[in-house]
């Protein structure tokens, strides 16, 4: 498993070489995230290393942060990121926008926007009521269950509440360009979350 | 740090585009990929408006083909465009030509700038 963390920049449109096409993008600066520490399936059950991203000043960090940091010789970073697999990672070395290739598939996890309280119509794609003819029933989520029998309403109805800012995954984005010396990677399509926001770029291996 | 889309959009501008605005008549060379042959296509007409910024700049020209409107939206900065040749220089009073959808014929013409 291959993977960087980054954070969002923003969407714009680049030319494709070859065929002059325009291409939706997504900027995510990536890294250059050095490996803090490795699990190892004979020490910990499972394969996965630890990525750091997003230096910051030292007093930002708690006591425990940086020790584990400065325990395997990492300077202060912000953002720890634990990403499973099978992997040929030491700590200290560095993971780069290199890593990955153009044309290569990727599946990005990131905290989708918040939405806020929002009804069925948006959240769960309920259809809307008549809205004319006296109908009072516009924006209602209808029927949620039978009466006496059960006489309560199942667990997990569909019903208004918050939405987004949550995890999501986008699988099956493609990186179109890398820019290693501003540690930039382009990648076609939408990916989770707003601006400014930490994003984990993984190989899509299906 | 200098804003990274900035950046890339940066790199995809074109030099060589010659100078020209919503009024001027102009000529597109185009190529059109068909399978495996690539051709170059010309499309001639009047623009009738630019927009956008940097890369992301786009125009639209205008021309009568067969007494139906044809518009035609082209990135300025596309790699498909081979060339792009201002026939002439037009006399109008907005950027934006809208006005010419609903006029046909004579009335739909505009005029040269005299230099």
């Amino acid at each position: 498993m291959k993977g960087i963390v980054g954070k969002k920049v923003g969407m714009t449109q680049v030319f494709e070489a070859e065929t002059g096409r325009l291409v939706p993008v997504t900027v995510i600066a990536a890294g250059p995230c050095p490996v803090v520490s490795v699990r190892t399936r004979d020490e910990h059950g499972y394969d996965a290393f630890q990525l750091a991203f997003d230096e910051v000043a030292e007093r930002k960090l708690s006591r425990p942060e940086l020790g584990h940091l400065k325990k395997n010789g990492v300077g202060p970073y912000r953002r720890l990121v634990e990403i499973r697999g099978p992997h040929e990672l030491t700590p200290g070395e560095t993971v780069t926008v290199e890593a990955f290739e153009p044309g290569e598939k990727v599946k990005v996890s990131g905290v989708s926007i918040g939405k806020g309280f929002q009804g069925t119509i948006k959240r769960h794609n309920f259809s809307r009521g008549p809205v004319s003819h006296g109908s009072h029933n516009v924006r209602a989520p209808g029927s949620i269950g039978a009466s006496a029998t059960p006489s309560r309403v199942f667990k997990g109805m569909r019903m208004a509440g918050h939405m987004g800012a949550k995890r999501v995954t986008q699988v099956g984005l493609t990186v179109v360009d890398r820019v290693p010396e501003e540690n930039l990677l382009l990648l076609r399509g939408a990916v989770p979350g707003h601006r400014n926001a930490t994003v984990i770029v993984r190989e899509d291996s299906r | 740090m200098a804003n990274p889309i900035h950046l890339i959009e940066q790199r995809q501008l074109r030099e060589g585009i010659p100078q020209f605005k919503a009024g001027d008549s102009v000529r597109v060379h185009f190529q059109v990929i068909e399978g495996q042959r690539r051709r170059v296509q010309v499309f001639e007409g009047v623009v009738i408006k630019r927009q956008g910024p940097g890369a992301r700049e786009t125009f639209t020209v205008r021309k009568s083909s067969f007494g139906v409107g044809v518009e035609r939206t082209f990135p300025l900065h596309s790699p498909k465009i081979e060339r792009i040749e201002v026939v002439s220089i037009g006399d109008v009073n907005r950027a934006k030509l809208y006005y010419l959808r609903g006029r046909v014929g004579k009335k739909a013409r505009v005029r040269a700038k005299q230099v």
